[in-house]
């Protein structure tokens, strides 16, 4: 029964998909054996070398600069009311900037090489690990605080166990936020200036009306933003492991 | 209460920061103009009818994307809530299709509706109806069954628990899909402009950047700024209006 709900529903869709397609009617819309035939020759390994691997790496790159540099430097703002007072205006626009915008104005400094890209997605990633951080950091039991202060624990000790633990739930919520902008960011700054990865052979597809092969790259990039959310879920279960058994014992004892 | 000169101050120093930077030769003016020339280029812009209906271009489809999102979310998430059943059976592709990047659909949206609005369109409402979706499911699931079962003693048909009980239960969920709907779909109305050459601020900065001011690029980049500040204010001075009644938002009237 449960495979049956889990199935029923995609496989309904690819057999309209199937419908609407057959006979070749619609250029745009291949039948998804077409697809499918065009999804090995067009993703040899070879390719995925040269085109998905470094797409890939710069993407992670990116977003691991933005997650240190969000966490530290919202621990520091976050701690700090006076800091915060200062920069909160400033953050507050930084934050609205639409991060596309960001691939010009960093080409100006960059080029387009890897450099461009890494500095892209991590500029664009800061603002929400940022934010949150600083949200959560603020909102760390005040109590536990002091309960520190009196027992002496030092400085070190209690940023790592009360105030990044006490945080790391909306941390994580913020990492999760830039990981989505952070693929977005990838895709882009390929499709915009790039002579290689995934984005800018997307484009190459729909540029020579390659359509089947096209469809391979929506796919294979749609795949890879559900691989990429997956993992995260995985990190999110092991890290906030604590505060999930948390929220079910609070569930249960009500 | 004394006024707090802090966060002007620190807005102030960060400029002063901009000006001085390029100005004492640490990058090079033609890489990040100081400040000072950015802004007598946002001044001379905003003097042309270009740079408002650019703006006018941007800001319509943001709108028609959000309302068309939110007006398919809510609708689907309603329909979905009544048939518990049927709900069971969309989960796998919900799942599926929600941690797909829009900006995967930029080749299929050039190609079906090339340079126009309906690009624009397309990204829009594909990443901000899951937003919304998410939320409003989450909100029709949170209905108090206490609520719901008075309701339903009191012979309140299918429609009247509906509009009295879910909807206003459901409303603080569906609002906050709405305001992270909202920046999104900034996001990708930008991006569509930008890559793909949709009319907009987006494309706008794409023009400039081929040019030889960029001056030109960082006032319109300070444009959507701008826009995205205000878009987030107002979605959310919205929000606050049309949960007056809520406890989340409502105060004790101090006596």
């Amino acid at each position: 029964m449960r495979v049956v709900r889990w199935f029923l529903l995609p496989i309904v869709l690819i057999g309209v998909w199937w419908a609407a397609s057959a006979g070749g009617r619609n250029f745009f819309l291949p039948t998804p054996p077409a697809v499918a035939k065009a999804f090995g020759p067009t993703w040899t390994w070879p390719t995925i070398r040269a085109d998905v691997v470094p797409s890939v790496v710069r993407l992670l790159v990116g977003f691991a600069i933005a997650g240190v540099a969000g966490v530290l430097l919202g621990l520091a703002i976050g701690s700090s009311a006076r800091l915060r007072a200062y920069t909160e205006p400033v953050l507050e626009f930084l934050r609205a900037v639409p991060p596309p915008v960001l691939v010009p104005v960093v080409m100006l400094f960059a080029g387009i090489d890897d450099t461009m890209k890494i500095t892209v997605i991590g500029f664009g990633c800061v603002w929400p690990v940022l934010l949150n951080t600083i949200e959560g950091v603020r909102a760390v039991d005040p109590v536990l605080g002091e309960v520190c202060r009196a027992y002496r624990i030092g400085r070190l000790t209690r940023l790592r166990t009360l105030v990044l633990r006490g945080a790391s739930p909306q941390i994580m919520t913020g990492l999760r936020q830039a990981l989505a902008i952070a693929i977005i960011l990838m895709v882009i700054s390929e499709m915009f200036a790039a002579s290689s990865g995934l984005g800018f052979t997307i484009v190459q597809f729909q540029r020579s009306y390659a359509i089947p092969e096209m469809w391979t790259g929506i796919i294979l990039l749609g795949l890879l933003g559900v691989v990429l959310a997956g993992l995260f879920g995985l990190a999110e279960r092991v890290v906030l492991r604590w505060y999930f058994g948390l929220r079910r014992s609070g569930r249960g004892a009500q | 209460m004394r006024a707090d000169w802090r966060p002007v101050a620190g807005a102030l120093i960060a400029l002063a920061v901009w000006e001085a930077v390029p100005r004492a030769g640490l990058v090079s003016s033609t890489d990040l103009p100081p400040v000072s020339s950015v802004f007598r280029v946002l001044v001379r812009e905003a003097g042309t009818g270009e740079y408002w209906s650019a703006i006018g271009d941007t800001v319509w489809a943001w709108l028609l994307g959000l309302l068309i999102a939110a007006a398919a979310a809510i609708g689907l998430g309603f329909a979905l809530a009544l048939v518990p059943a049927v709900r069971a059976f969309t989960t796998s592709s919900v799942e599926f299709l929600r941690p797909i990047p829009s900006v995967a659909l930029i080749p299929l949206a050039v190609i079906v509706y090339g340079t126009g609005l309906g690009s624009t369109l397309l990204l829009v409402v594909y990443a901000a109806f899951w937003q919304i979706y998410v939320q409003v499911l989450a909100g029709v699931a949170d209905v108090d069954p206490v609520a719901d079962e008075t309701a339903r003693s009191f012979r309140f048909g299918r429609w009247g628990r509906i509009r009295h009980v879910t909807w206003p239960s459901a409303l603080p969920y569906v609002l906050t899909g709405v305001r992270l709907g909202a920046a999104v779909a900034l996001i990708l109305a930008v991006t569509a402009e930008l890559v793909i050459g949709a009319p907009g601020l987006g494309q706008q900065i794409a023009v400039a950047r081929s040019g030889t001011e960029p001056a030109l690029v960082y006032a319109l980049v300070f444009t959507t700024g701008v826009l995205g500040v205000l878009v987030n204010v107002g979605v959310r001075t919205g929000e606050r209006r049309l949960l007056c009644w809520h406890a989340s938002v409502r105060r004790e009237v101090p006596v």
